[in-house]
């Protein structure tokens, strides 16, 4: 196999492992803070221009153009200041390159803030933290106060004349607040539950004030994209898929780890090179959630030539996400592991839709049922059509997440499904289960 | 959502000290002026700071007055969301992480021997009163999987024979430092690892 690893000049966070020191001294030996005034001199169409033309697309899942969202802004400031929110409430399964970004390229983070808070007009930036990076969180602090002792963040930041003031918030274990508009819900001090869209934070966001909301990564690789070029960026990757992205590979690998790697990158290369392998060889491959738990599983022959981008990702009818690769090999039982998965979103469901409240644990159930064998070919098909309810019929995105990766099991691996469902309907065999059927029906004979 | 008891035995009375009245102060002024709200999270957080990692139901009602807000927010906020504890746990809080990504890890074992050493059930003392331990979902440190928090800190790269040492030093309230038990650098891949093909966690 021809492997071209992605060259060490090009790329954006140097300090993945922390082999250099996260301190701001060791930051500016690789180029944090260089130039800052003169990026931001430049103007915040520049700037905006610039981002759009790196073709860069939001890191937390949805994969959304950063530049057109931070020209939604508007383009003065009226009664209202305008605010920046990053987003480091990652708890998605199967990703954990924010929590690295946090300890070990702060600076990156702090730097970007910056440039983005002068592009969208935002004099104060919140980071929302997931509580459980309480470590994670008081290093970021003591970062910023780093910052601000240097004069590269609080008034006249890095003199280039914009104010800002950058503040930590803690969550507290909410998968949910990592949805925007429940971020701001969470951070506003209320229930973390998604508001209707529109109108999009960018207009009304955090206290009824345009706000924009991005991911750690989206915000830290900014400084870098501008400083040596959207070209540069885009050259990497494929149209509308360009740069670099943080991998985290995960599950039945012999090597787990993170790795930056380019756009589009081939799984199978991703995984051999930088995962160590599956863990019994590359024969023993089962299945790759490709994005994150919430993205559909690619069963093992799409692997073999499936690339790791947005757009190819989108073709096999799975998605790029948060890049979290999570591996299944042959040893585990797939349908446990999804089973698990929906138990996840059964407890981290917000209660606000009723599809996805009901449905989360309906779709949970029945795959406990299936685990052991106690589901009927009935079940699966009801299974099918559960999962199309909770699909866009919910308020935010976590319908979605909740059912396809179930219809991701189903599409791939419906024939091993069927073979678990050897047991006879419930209701032929007269087992009382009263919380499933109405006792009297189970006289009648096809009730 | 999860499913949350408010505890039976609960105190009178609930205030800050005067440290964290300041650090209350603090925290308000992160948030504009007429926004105190926001500032409920991080004051939870403090009530359970001082109040051996729970919340009573009094220090909701003093929160409710102290940001002027009806309790029923309060009540409404620390139910929500799970890391607020309202009802006693260990000095050591073992939550273990058992979605997906550690579970193909081994995750399940590492509960098992929680349930051996500390106590059967979820959310209970050990008998020395000393730990208490809880599964959780995704803790984000799957490449470090599987791994279990303990107050603050993150235990990584665990197998059994260093969860059952680790579970020990807590029972002793000699606890043994967090990070990494297979001396892994971060989050970066292990060379040694790629040799020793075939090689299972846990």
């Amino acid at each position: 196999m021809d492997i071209k690893m992605l060259k060490e000049e090009n790329k954006i966070f140097k300090n993945l492992y922390n082999e250099q020191g996260w301190e701001l001294e060791n930051a500016l030996k690789r180029n944090d803070w260089l130039d800052t005034k003169k990026i931001i001199d430049k103007g915040r169409d520049w700037i905006i221009n610039e981002i759009k033309a790196s073709e860069l697309r939001g890191r937390g899942g949805a994969g959304f153009s950063t530049g057109l969202k931070w020209s939604f802004a508007p383009k003065k400031v009226g009664s209202r200041p305008h605010y920046l929110v990053i987003n480091a409430d990652e708890s998605e399964p199967g990703t954990c390159k924010d929590r690295d970004i946090l300890r070990f390229e702060p600076q990156k983070l702090i730097e970007g803030c910056l440039i983005a808070s002068y592009a969208v007009n935002a004099k104060v930036c919140y980071v929302y933290i997931r509580g459980e990076y309480l470590n994670e969180g008081k290093r970021l602090q003591e970062a910023i106060d780093e910052a601000y002792s240097k004069n590269l963040i609080g008034k006249n930041a890095c003199n280039s004349g914009w104010d800002l003031d950058i503040y930590i918030h803690y969550g507290a274990g909410a998968y949910i607040c990592g949805e925007e508009t429940a971020l701001l819900e969470s951070l506003e001090g209320n229930k973390g539950q998604p508001r209707l869209k529109p109108p999009f934070p960018a207009l009304v966001g955090l206290y009824g004030c345009p706000t924009i909301v991005n991911n750690v990564e989206t915000i830290a690789v900014v400084p870098t994209i501008l400083r040596r070029g959207a070209k540069w960026f885009a050259s990497m990757g494929r149209p509308k898929n360009t740069g670099t992205k943080i991998f985290c590979i995960s599950g039945n690998v012999n090597t787990p780890c993170n790795v930056e790697e380019e756009m589009g990158i081939p799984l199978k290369e991703l995984i051999e090179k930088h995962g160590g392998g599956v863990i019994g060889g590359w024969k023993n491959l089962q299945a790759v959630i490709p994005g994150g738990s919430s993205m559909p599983m690619v069963p093992k022959d799409i692997c073999e030539t499936l690339k790791m981008d947005f757009d190819s990702l989108v073709e096999v009818k799975s998605g790029l996400g948060t890049a979290g690769v999570v591996v299944i090999n042959k040893d585990e039982d797939i349908v446990k592991c999804m089973a698990r998965i929906a138990r996840f979103y059964k407890h981290e469901s917000c209660g606000q839709c009723t599809p996805c409240r009901e449905g989360a644990g309906w779709m949970w159930r029945i795959l406990e049922r299936t685990v052991k064998g106690e589901a009927t070919h009935k079940d699966i098909d009801l299974l099918t059509d559960v999962t199309k309810q909770i699909e866009g019929h919910t308020i935010c995105a976590f319908g979605e997440g909740s059912a396809w990766p179930v219809q991701g099991l189903l599409r791939h691996f419906r024939k091993d499904i069927d073979k678990r469902c050897f047991s006879e309907p419930i209701i032929k065999k007269k087992r009382k289960i009263p919380y499933l059927i109405d006792q009297h029906k189970l006289e009648s004979k096809d009730a | 959502m999860s499913l949350k008891k408010i505890h039976d035995n609960q105190p009178d009375k609930f205030e800050f000290t005067k440290a964290n009245l300041e650090l209350a102060d603090k925290i308000l002024k992160k948030y504009p002026s007429n926004q105190k709200k926001s500032a409920i999270m991080p004051l939870l957080y403090l009530v359970q700071n001082q109040n051996e990692n729970w919340i009573p139901l009094a220090a909701m009602k003093y929160i409710g007055k102290f940001l002027s807000m009806p309790y029923i927010n309060v009540y409404e906020i620390a139910t929500f969301y799970s890391m607020y504890n309202l009802a006693p746990v260990g000095k050591y809080f073992v939550q273990v992480c058992t979605t997906s990504p550690c579970a193909l890890r081994g995750a399940n074992k590492l509960v098992d021997i929680c349930k051996e050493k500390i106590s059967n059930n979820q959310n209970e003392l050990s008998q020395n009163k000393l730990c208490s331990w809880t599964e959780v979902e995704c803790l984000g440190a799957c490449i470090n999987a599987p791994m279990m928090q303990v107050n603050e800190d993150y235990y990584e790269d665990l197998d059994e024979t260093n969860t059952k040492k680790i579970l020990n030093s807590f029972l002793e309230d000699k606890p043994l430092k967090p990070g990494s038990y297979r001396n892994r650098n971060n989050s970066a891949p292990e060379k040694n690892q790629i040799l020793t093909n075939g090689h299972k966690n846990a």
